[in-house]
């Protein structure tokens, strides 16, 4: 059979029921397969747009999302997503058409080195370099994103080779003698943890995406229930605990809780979970968390030690390790009392300084409030996707995810227009769940062009634009920092959203009052096919509280 | 130095200081790789992107050829080091990785340098070529080629010994290691 068909065969064999791509001169081969290859298709209207889709449906599912562009500009334009994936942890797997292999190298027509140019921003890459390799290459690229830390996968296929005639042979093995990643932690160091936790007397659990990779929530559960451990999430990590919980500090790092940010200050032990340390936590690293001993659960031994040394380092899967942390934990029967004080302090800092914002207006909108009606309208039950910016972070703050896989977010890349496509994706894996994005007016245009894919295969994503007019996270920093020299972050009226929704055949609507807010979002989402709603919201309302760039967590303002 | 997103100014002695933390003592890292296209690439694209300066580097077969051995030198506080064997370790097709302890390493580079010898001085430099067991692999008029094997060291005191005679270039392979005793390296 033609490459391009034990290609399909090879998907098929890895479970792929869905894929987001956009055909090209380099792929056509490629797409002739997909005409009857029995795998559902859906043509992006950019691949960028495909590539965060396939980061939304992994996100959303657990499940290896699939990509596929042409060479050169095709390719190009999935850069984004595969550095996005490399930073979140997304099992993605790229697929990517290149030229003949005669004309690599003559700078020939749509030609780009994308195995060269993706190198840093991948977890491993494949250049096809024998069609024979090609069915192998599609199994093991499958197997890497998925397992150990995940990650996007490339697999560049030129366009030549894609049309030999080979035998197809399902692959059963992967030979990947230099990649095995530990899952088992060590039994010792599980012990040893298990005994610091029971002498801790101010603990706090740090779970971070890697919690919700794993599968790993109810571990993680369990374990903060078998004593009083106070839980707070990274952004990556919301929904890996329950909120709301007695248990429950909210969300921690630049614009996390008071709560949160103080316990991680005067902590004397903290137990992180796939969980990095990344600087949007730590603040002024060397004023981080002074007084802790830290315990680093990750599957990824880079991780550990990296940014703060790690006192007792356990390399190996979060739902593995968590498991047996909490049987270790039980066995020693620590003293519950000795936590009494410790939420004293923690209940007090909840008592004096709850996330608030001034909303004393008439019916202008705050958008901290947008973001509560939004809870409200979906019963907040939605999985929720969201772009980069200030809305971001309010949806973090505001919306409380009682469950894993329904906060679906652009964290370490920081990508302004991940939310349509994403939402995209996660509709299409889930689609018996209200999709919703919260997007910025300035995001929302970074991949619009979604909505046409949305419209055109009648996925019924909901668009609640939390619109101020501005690049608003950049006039925030330009206000606080930069003397309010508000330098090219003004966007003025456009476009017009509604009339942009109604053009790629979604509902639009524009919303202005506060007083009928939650109702007309109810009804909004409630519309069937997609809908985009432009909520106009006070234009300069700034994300607080906040560890202000350089400074230690507890000298949060706001 | 400044604080990052703020206007403050950074100044550059501030920017040299950050960076030169990075610096301590040399490390020999011996890296196993499968010989397939492009794996050089990505072990010297992580060192670029973990801004790493690799000192010395050297690639060649191994007793499999299915695999190939990485020899390369570098400066780095102990901390880096570790962070960067374990990154290297994230590259699928790395096997193996030794950061080599100097005690228990035997290292030798070669090296070549062209110098600019007439007949008056060349008896001179033979002394020291024997001195240093160096070999003239050529010999014209106004020049001669000494060919010189050993560990960095002595190959940086054979050339600051030999520059005086006039140094026309030199060359060097970086240093390639194994481990002493019966044990692999």
């Amino acid at each position: 059979m033609r490459a391009v068909d034990a290609l399909m065969e090879a998907l098929k064999a890895e479970g792929v029921e869905v894929v987001f791509g956009l055909p090209g001169g380099a792929n056509l081969p490629t797409y002739d397969a997909f005409y009857d290859a029995g795998i559902r298709h859906i043509l992006v209207r950019h691949e960028a747009g495909g590539g965060h889709a396939a980061e939304g449906y992994a996100k959303a599912t657990g499940k290896v999302g699939v990509a596929f562009g042409t060479s050169g500009p095709g390719a190009t334009n999935l850069i984004t997503p595969i550095a996005d994936a490399m930073m979140d942890s997304v099992p993605v797997v790229f697929i990517t058409g290149q030229v003949r292999t005669e004309l690599i190298g003559t700078d020939g027509f749509q030609e780009a080195d994308m195995l060269g140019m993706t190198l840093p921003i991948v977890k491993h890459s494949f250049m096809i370099q024998h069609p024979l390799e090609i069915p192998r290459a599609i199994h093991e690229a499958f197997h890497i994103a998925r397992t150990g830390r995940p990650g996007p996968v490339l697999v560049d296929i030129p366009q030549d080779l894609s049309r030999a005639d080979i035998p197809y042979e399902p692959v059963g093995d992967v030979r990947l003698p230099g990649y095995q990643p530990t899952v088992e932690g060590n039994q010792k160091q599980i012990r040893l943890a298990a005994k610091a936790l029971a002498n801790a007397r101010r603990p706090v659990v740090y779970a971070g995406g890697g919690v919700v990779n794993a599968e790993a929530s109810e571990e993680l559960r369990a374990f903060a229930l078998s004593d009083r451990f106070p839980v707070t999430c990274t952004l990556m990590g919301l929904g890996a605990f329950p909120a709301p919980h007695e248990q429950w500090l909210g969300m921690l790092g630049m614009h996390g809780t008071r709560t949160a940010n103080y316990a991680m200050d005067e902590a004397d032990l903290i137990l992180a979970v796939g969980a990095r340390f990344d600087d949007r936590i730590t603040g002024k690293l060397s004023e981080f968390a002074p007084r802790a001993k830290f315990i680093h659960i990750d599957v990824d031994p880079a991780e550990i030690s990296k940014n703060v040394p790690a006192h007792i380092p356990i390399v190996g899967d979060a739902k593995n390790v968590l498991a047996r942390l909490t049987t270790e934990y039980r066995a020693l029967g620590a003293d519950k009392g000795r936590l009494e004080e410790w939420w004293t302090r923690i209940d007090g800092w909840r008592r004096q300084h709850p996330l608030r914002y001034d909303d004393t207006t008439g019916t202008e909108i705050k958008p901290q409030f947008a973001i509560q009606a939004v809870f409200e309208a979906t019963g907040g039950d939605a999985i929720v996707t969201s772009d980069v910016g200030q809305h971001q972070m309010w949806a973090a703050q505001y919306y409380d995810f009682p469950a894993p896989r329904r906060w679906i977010n652009s964290g370490g890349l920081g990508t302004m227009g991940f939310g349509v496509p994403a939402a995209m994706g996660a509709a299409v894996g889930v689609p018996d769940r209200t999709v919703v994005c919260i997007a910025g007016d300035g995001s929302v245009q970074m991949n619009a062009q979604e909505l046409a894919t949305c419209s055109q295969n009648g996925i019924p994503i909901k668009v609640v634009i939390i619109n101020n007019g501005y690049l608003g996270m950049v006039r925030q920093w330009q206000e606080l920092f930069w003397d309010k020299r508000y330098s090219h972050v003004d966007m003025g009226d456009f476009p017009d959203f509604v009339k942009l929704a109604e053009a790629y055949g979604a509902t639009g609507l524009r919303l202005t009052d506060k007083t009928t807010l939650v109702e007309d979002l109810r009804a909004a989402i409630a519309t069937e096919g997609p809908v985009v709603v432009d909520v106009r919201v006070s234009r300069e309302s700034n994300v607080y509280p906040m560890i202000s760039p350089g400074q230690a967590a507890r000298d949060m303002v706001g | 130095m400044g604080e990052p997103g703020t206007k403050e100014l950074i100044s550059l002695d501030d920017l040299e200081a950050a960076g030169n933390l990075r610096s301590g003592r040399k490390h020999i890292l011996s890296i196993l790789v499968e010989n397939k296209p492009g794996v050089l690439t990505r072990v010297a694209g992580l060192f670029a992107r973990r801004a790493f300066n690799i000192d010395t580097l050297a690639v060649g077969p191994t007793d499999d050829p299915a695999i190939s051995r990485i020899t390369l030198t570098l400066d780095g506080a102990v901390h880096p080091i570790d962070q960067v064997t374990k990154q290297l370790h994230k590259l699928i097709n790395v096997l193996k990785i030794r950061d080599l302890e100097p005690e228990a390493t035997l290292a030798r580079e070669l090296a070549l340098f062209k110098l600019a010898v007439d007949g008056s001085s060349r008896a001179e430099l033979l002394q020291i070529c024997d001195i240093f067991r160096a070999k003239v692999v050529d010999v014209a008029k106004r020049s001669v080629v000494v060919e010189l094997t050993g560990t960095a060291d002595k190959v940086e005191a054979f050339e600051q010994l030999v520059r005086p005679f006039g140094l026309i270039e030199m060359a060097r392979t970086g240093e390639i290691a194994i481990s002493r005793g019966r044990s692999e390296t």
